[in-house]
């Protein structure tokens, strides 16, 4: 089967992607290995709703036309949105046809399914960017009385046992997670690494609207001071709450979560902690703080918000006594929860465009080393943006121009 | 923030050392370094310990000079105080280190350090070390750190330089975490 362009996996990106694609007449099928949406659909915990709000929820040609803009997203209504989305662009979608090698050829590549071989002049990586949860090695140490599970295994509170549950990683993932299970009456400790703290809102408006406004989420990624750091910066301690409450680990501590420092290994069926909790909050603290700063200065030059005065959120309260051991074998921790972020699986992918960590290697979404291959999803990706549903809007719009100049330079040649 | 015409030094050469991380991104295999330490005992508690050279780079590298530390125990443990306690050079060298960093990131912050100075504390009850109780660690139940830092910044950066040295430090990181140590006798 031939056609000009393939794009990898049916989620918000490639469906983006799609509607480009076709208002640029570029022929080209979307293949997608389960249903439309279906990380959303099937990967993800049963309480999760997106982190942005609803009016930012938005792909080409569709915004967000309910009545509660300023809600969240639960994953039915975010799968429905996807789906109404694929209707309306009229998507060329193959759905349950598993992508198992990609190869490069002369006239560009073979994307090989169980369903046959697509031969096209360009290819678009949209399968997701949390594909595979990252388990940190020693987790083979855990003792076999101890239950394990990753934010992309784990459903609800009432599927684990009533003994304590130890997270690991201070992500949104992992400060949802505690907060929900602490709720449902099991012991919950939290191991806290490097993390992001924001409030829901600040000065009265949520803080996607003052990273929106103040222009953060469109810094482009060869703006970016680090830009390594910033796709690694762990998502932010945020909920995307109908009540729009912050989730931090005051709030955490308030509610009897305990508060322990970054995992750092298991010696004879002991877990150890890192002595450093203090700093990562500082850290967290004085870089929340420099953020709200900036939000100030705009809001100052700009004079868009007189409504409330600047003001600041009460530091993190350290526990005056850190533990820095668990004995998992006295049965006090049932479950381990590992938090500790994802990354995509590109094992399917036989071109050498992959970096030692497994990552590829491109600029902006653009495969630079592989002409005509082009990457959607993930942190900062082109923009801070890009880390949202809504990032696929630009991402898509840019990356879909690339692709039709591309696709120009093989024709005029 | 005082505004200077004078460029800010505190000494720290931080384009040779960015430049050396973008250069050791592509080479991950010359980021290995190992460091080294040789001890002589020399009588009673009193021990010498020199070091001279370390590996790193793809190749040995030898100090400027052989660097001599002189340990033993106070007299308070019917030892000749000839020397700092081991524990004290923990302290020195959790010292050194994030000094070593809040000069380092200060400079990349372009922020002119005036003077710095750090006292440290680490507490322990010696019933561990004298196996009088097994509840007891041997090691320091807390170390504290105080900074007293002048510099041209406003406060939240100097806690920030801080924080970030912290972040950064290898013996923070050796002290707050646990190290695989492997003990050998030939």
């Amino acid at each position: 089967m031939r056609t000009t362009t393939v794009v990898i996996g049916a989620g918000h990106a490639g469906l983006a992607m799609s509607r480009h694609l076709t208002q640029r007449s570029i022929d080209h099928v979307v293949l997608e290995r389960g249903e439309l949406a279906n990380s959303w659909r099937t990967q993800r915990w049963d309480s999760l709703r997106l982190l942005t709000p609803n009016w930012q929820t938005r792909l080409p040609d569709k915004h967000y036309t309910g009545d509660d803009p300023d809600g969240y997203m639960s994953m039915p209504q975010l799968v429905d949105f996807i789906t109404s989305y694929a209707r309306l662009i009229a998507a060329p979608v193959h759905t349950g046809t598993t992508v198992t090698r990609v190869t490069a050829t002369d006239s560009g590549y073979d994307v090989i399914t169980d369903r046959g071989t697509w031969s096209c002049a360009t290819v678009v990586l949209a399968s997701g960017a949390a594909n595979i949860a990252n388990v940190p090695a020693i987790a083979q140490h855990v003792p076999l009385s101890v239950a394990m599970h990753t934010a992309l295994t784990y459903r609800a509170p009432d599927s684990l046992d009533e003994r304590g549950v130890l997270v690991v990683g201070a992500s949104a993932t992992g400060v949802q997670l505690a907060d929900e299970i602490q709720r449902s009456g099991r012991p919950v400790t939290l191991a806290v690494g490097e993390h992001v703290r924001l409030p829901r809102q600040y000065r009265r408006r949520d803080i996607f609207w003052w990273l929106d406004a103040a222009g953060i989420l469109d810094e482009r990624h060869d703006q970016v001071d680090d830009l390594v750091r910033a796709r690694h910066v762990p998502s932010p301690q945020l909920i995307g709450d109908p009540e729009q409450r912050s989730i931090d680990l005051n709030t955490l501590a308030d509610r009897g979560v305990q508060l322990i420092g970054r995992f750092a290994g298991i010696t004879d069926g002991t877990a150890q902690f890192s002595g450093g909790l203090a700093n990562t909050c500082t850290l967290a603290d004085l870089k929340m703080n420099r953020l709200l700063d900036t939000f100030d200065e705009w809001a100052q030059t700009t004079r868009r918000v007189e409504a409330i005065a600047p003001h600041r959120f009460e530091p993190t309260r350290i526990p005056s006594t850190r533990m820095l051991e668990i004995d998992l074998r006295v049965g006090d921790i049932g479950t381990i929860i590992w938090a500790t972020g994802c990354r995509s699986d590109y094992t399917w992918l036989d071109v050498p465009v992959l970096d030692r960590q497994g990552r590829i290697r491109h600029d902006g979404g653009i495969v630079t080393e592989s002409p005509g291959m082009y990457l959607l999803g993930g942190s900062v990706l082109r923009r801070r943006r890009s880390s949202y549903i809504n990032g696929a809007e630009a991402d898509t719009a840019d990356l879909s121009a690339h692709l039709h100049r591309h696709l120009d330079t093989l024709v005029s040649t | 923030m005082t505004i200077t015409n004078t460029p800010i030094d505190n000494g720290v050469n931080t384009a040779a050392l960015i430049g050396a991380r973008d250069a050791l991104v592509n080479t991950p295999e010359a980021a290995d370094f190992t460091w080294r330490a040789s001890c002589s005992w020399v009588h009673g508690t009193y021990s010498r310990t020199t070091v001279d050279g370390f590996s790193g780079l793809g190749q040995d590298h030898r100090h400027r000079n052989t660097f001599v530390f002189d340990a033993d125990h106070p007299e308070c443990f019917a030892s000749e105080d000839r020397g700092a306690t081991p524990v004290e050079y923990v302290l020195a060298a959790l010292a050194s280190c994030l000094t070593a960093g809040v000069a380092a990131v200060a400079q990349q912050r372009e922020i002119q350090l005036n003077s710095v100075t750090a006292n440290l504390e680490g507490s322990m009850n010696i019933l561990g070390i004298l196996g009088a109780d097994p509840e007891t660690r041997n090691g320091f139940n807390n170390v504290t750190v105080r900074f007293a830092i002048d510099a041209d910044a406003s406060p939240d950066e100097i806690r920030a330089l801080v924080a970030q040295s912290q972040k950064r430090s290898a013996v923070y990181d050796v002290i707050t975490n646990p190290t695989n140590v492997s003990v050998e006798v030939l």
